[in-house]
């Protein structure tokens, strides 16, 4: 079994406990009334999909419930590095910035 | 020359007699519970108007008498009372920012006991048992099979289930097939 960790629990928890909820980092705009249709469509459905790292949010749901962050590895399917939501991106090799 | 595939009988009470031999399932005496959030600077306040101090470390539990306090999340705690003594009104006097919800007839309580329990409990919970990542007094919101528990160790080989009211018999016959399984092997 896929073992997560949780950055609020602090350990390694078996991803069962664990649902994915998009990718990471996505502003929600303060003007979306100013927005035109193709602006809202990029923030609403682009998303990036890269081979490689990505940053997604994944939430504790059946844990502490949190919402966190991930860098994944989208070939190997390994979790590169988990963070508290609100902490910044951090750089690694292979992700997109 | 192939061999008959022959059945397992397996006697109508086959699963209760199984579960006297390693471990022991049964119901939990009701008590109250309530679903407690509260941010860290509410913290003092809300345990002292509980009289039990909320832990602030992943899967701890804290308790006073009768009152047990269970981290479920960084703001988050399940507070039991097994002796029946209201925490509401003591909570509703607390000026501090929190929110407590009275979920007492919401769950129900399994206690699993003997030296078969932690099998028992793996058989549908992915968590490691072991008593050096689950050490007693350790509680977590975690699955059991396909419903969401409360866990809690009580003892080396006692713990206690919390699960809605809806998944209990769900929660019991779980336990009970895997009681038969622990115990045959
Ligand atoms: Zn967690």
């Amino acid at each position: 079994m896929l073992l997560i960790r949780c950055p609020y629990c602090e350990e390694d928890r078996p991803e069962l406990e664990f649902r994915h909820a998009g990718e990471a980092h996505l502003v929600r705009p303060s003007n979306m009334d100013a927005m035109s249709d193709a602006e809202f469509e990029r923030f609403l459905f682009i998303r990036q999909n890269p081979k490689g790292v990505v940053f997604e949010r994944w939430r504790h749901v059946h844990g502490c419930a949190r919402f966190f962050n991930a860098a994944r590895d989208t070939i190997t399917d390994k979790f590169v590095t988990t963070y508290k939501a609100g902490e910044p991106k951090p750089t690694l090799e292979g992700a997109e910035e | 020359m192939a061999e008959p595939i022959g059945t397992l009988r397996r006697p109508a009470l086959s699963d209760k007699r199984a579960a006297r031999d390693t471990v022991s399932i049964k119901a939990a005496d009701p008590c109250l519970r309530v679903a407690l959030r509260a941010p860290r600077e509410s913290v003092a306040a809300v345990s002292t108007a509980l009289g039990v101090a909320l832990p602030s470390r992943p899967k701890m539990s804290g308790s006073d008498g009768a009152r047990s306090a269970l981290w479920l999340g960084p703001d988050e705690w399940l507070v039991l009372d097994q002796a029946g003594n209201e925490m509401l009104p003591a909570l509703a006097k607390v000026d501090a920012f929190h929110s407590a919800v009275d979920v007492s007839h919401r769950n129900v309580g399994i206690i699993v006991s003997g030296r078969g329990a932690a099998d028992v409990i793996n058989a549908g919970c992915p968590q490691d048992l072991s008593l050096t990542a689950f050490h007693v007094g350790a509680c977590s919101r975690t699955l059991l099979g396909k419903i969401e528990i409360v866990l809690w160790r009580i003892a080396e080989d006692e713990f206690r289930i919390e699960c809605w009211r809806s998944f209990a018999d769900y929660a019991d016959s779980l336990l009970r097939v895997a009681a038969r399984d622990v115990s045959s092997s």
